[in-house]
């Protein structure tokens, strides 16, 4: 079998176990009794524990973190940058300043609001990197635009947290933007599986272009490809799988940038083939990084966002020095 | 000969500045016609111009007889092969898998087999499953000239392809685009080495200041006149065994 079909294969397998024990293990000890309760009847207490509760954050965290492990990997095969993320273009930025504007103008009372204006903001990053990439070629010029977006929303978001009138408001914001699929529901995962798909879709139709980018911008164009619509599509399915893992988690760093890394030397730095396994990486990172952020006894429940920082940021500079080599091309 | 290639007085400006101030030259099958000329003559800028990569002010490019505005990425693609005077490769992928870009709508074994035959044609067939990140500039110009290969496209144009690479490898990559011409298709090839563009063209293109001021049979391109007033150059041709030799000095 070929080697990425093997590492997907691999991959989804352990996101099964994963899942398993996020379903299994959790701050409420439960007893072998319990368990077989809950298997026999989900609407028991502690049927609701394990399937209310803990499958849709599960299954939330999966999804959240394959959105950002495939954007991840867009973007970094588009700008051909091992350092190109969601956060770099701004969408991340654009996303969360969206959703800190629907809660502090009162919206996170009615469901869907906060989510909603988060993929609004997301959109919107979208569109204005679709304008400025449909102009200017040069990749460089492209994760410069999306850095001074994203200072500007950042700016934006912190101009919001300045002038907000209630303290409730701006702890709910920030609580918000550390990160977290704390509390999140089937509901939740309702919003999320299908923008996951839409950018899957997207991803894998850009992925001829994505791979022909490797030779650099001139000989791309050249090569009878659609390059504009490659990078079109490409764009949009980042926005979307970033957008998406925003609004339904708030703001998670580190993972759209380490699972490419995580992966690309099994599938021989190949970036079309590396859409899939970077997604399930990122899935798998984000089941892993939740159940430990449950399971860690402390009074404030981790944030999401916190522990992959924590502990990605060292693992990412070890494997930026290690891959060095390869990046000096 | 039908004209693989044609610029028809082609202008091209780069900001304030122009680039290709009315160029006209073509390209016929089985001929390999060198374009020379000092730096920023605009030797790649005709290049580009002639992929539809750089938009004209005036004039027109055509690829086999079509005017290359019109016809779509994947028909350019088809006509004609590329090979940029950039050899940065993004990521450490196998040279198989680098060369096998060459054929982006061929898919499984064909596009794998025609890789490897392109490998082995520029003596890089042992290097297809090295990473393209493991390789010296030499080898992964020739990775990057059995790409082109695998276009099979009736037109190659390849931009300062031994620029940077040993005396070895630079004979190698100007055999592989002779062979190329010999077996009937049209090869536009920048260079700036005078002496090899003498034995391996059987045209030499002479551009200076965005203008042709040359198009002849190699040595008559590169007469003393236009080794003066483009190059700077002193010069003449001797008649060496393996062909014509420059000996040139710069005026002072």
């Amino acid at each position: 079998m070929k080697r990425h079909l093997s590492l997907s294969l691999g991959l989804a397998a352990a996101i099964l176990l994963a899942l398993v024990g996020a379903v299994l293990f959790g701050e409420t000890v439960l007893s072998a009794a319990q368990y077989g309760q809950a298997l026999a009847d989900p609407a028991s207490g502690p049927g609701e524990v394990l399937w209310q509760v803990r499958a849709p954050r599960a299954v939330c965290a999966l999804m959240v973190g394959a959105a950002l492990g495939l954007a991840g990997a867009v973007l970094q095969g588009l700008l051909r940058n091992p350092l190109a993320d969601p956060g770099v273009l701004g969408v991340s930025a654009t996303a969360a300043l969206g959703a800190a504007g629907a809660i502090v103008l009162g919206a996170a009372a009615i469901p869907g609001l906060v989510e909603g204006a988060a993929l609004i903001g997301a959109a919107l990053a979208g569109l204005l990197l679709v304008a400025i990439a449909a102009r200017v070629r040069a990749p460089e010029a492209l994760i410069l635009f999306g850095v001074a977006l994203s200072s500007f929303a950042g700016a934006l978001t912190a101009l919001i947290f300045n002038l907000s009138p209630s303290p409730i408001a701006s702890a709910e914001v920030m609580n918000w933007l550390l990160g977290s699929v704390q509390n999140r529901s089937w509901i939740d995962v309702a919003w999320v599986a299908p923008a996951l798909v839409v950018a899957a879709v997207f991803a894998a139709r850009s992925s001829p272009g994505l791979r022909m980018l490797t030779l650099g911008e001139e000989a791309a164009r050249a090569s009878g490809l659609s390059m504009g619509r490659m990078r079109v599509l490409a764009l949009i399915a980042s926005a979307v799988a970033a957008g998406a893992a925003v609004a339904v988690a708030g703001v998670i760093g580190f993972v759209g940038l380490a699972a490419p890394h995580l992966v690309r030397a099994a599938v021989r730095g190949d970036p079309g083939r590396l859409l899939l396994p970077s997604a399930l990486t990122g899935g798998l990172m984000l089941v892993l990084a939740d159940l430990a952020a449950r399971l860690t006894p402390t009074d404030q429940e981790l944030k999401l966002g916190v522990l992959t920082a924590l502990v990605g940021a060292p693992l990412f500079a070890l494997i930026a020095w290690r891959a060095a080599r390869e990046w000096r091309l | 000969m039908s004209a693989l290639l044609e610029l028809d007085g082609a202008v091209a400006r780069l900001g304030a500045a122009t680039v290709l101030d009315g160029v006209s030259l073509s390209v016929a099958a089985g001929e390999l016609v060198a374009l020379c000329g000092p730096n920023g003559a605009g030797k790649s800028s005709a290049i580009r111009a002639a992929l539809g990569l750089t938009s004209l002010q005036a004039g027109m490019a055509k690829l086999a007889g079509e005017d290359v505005r019109r016809l779509s990425e994947r028909e350019r693609g088809a006509r004609a092969a590329y090979l940029p005077q950039e050899r940065h490769i993004a990521w450490n992928l196998p040279a198989i898998e680098v060369a096998a870009l060459g054929a982006p709508f061929l898919a499984g074994d064909a596009v794998l087999q025609r890789a490897r035959a392109a490998l082995d044609e520029v003596g890089a067939g042992h290097l297809a499953q090295r990473g393209v990140a493991e390789m010296s500039g030499g080898e992964r110009a020739r990775v990057l000239l059995a790409r082109a290969l695998v276009v099979q496209a009736p037109l190659l144009l390849a931009d300062e392809p031994i620029a940077g690479l040993d005396p070895d490898a630079q004979l190698l990559v100007l055999e592989c685009l002779r062979a190329r011409a010999d077996a009937g298709g049209g090869v536009l090839v920048s260079l700036h080495d005078l002496t090899l563009a003498a034995r391996i063209a059987d045209r030499v293109v002479v551009l200076d200041a965005g203008r042709v001021v040359a198009d002849a049979a190699p040595v008559e391109a590169l007469s003393p006149g236009v080794l003066r007033s483009a190059f700077h150059l002193d010069g003449v041709w001797i008649e060496a065994p393996d062909g014509p030799l420059l000996a040139a000095r710069r005026l002072t």
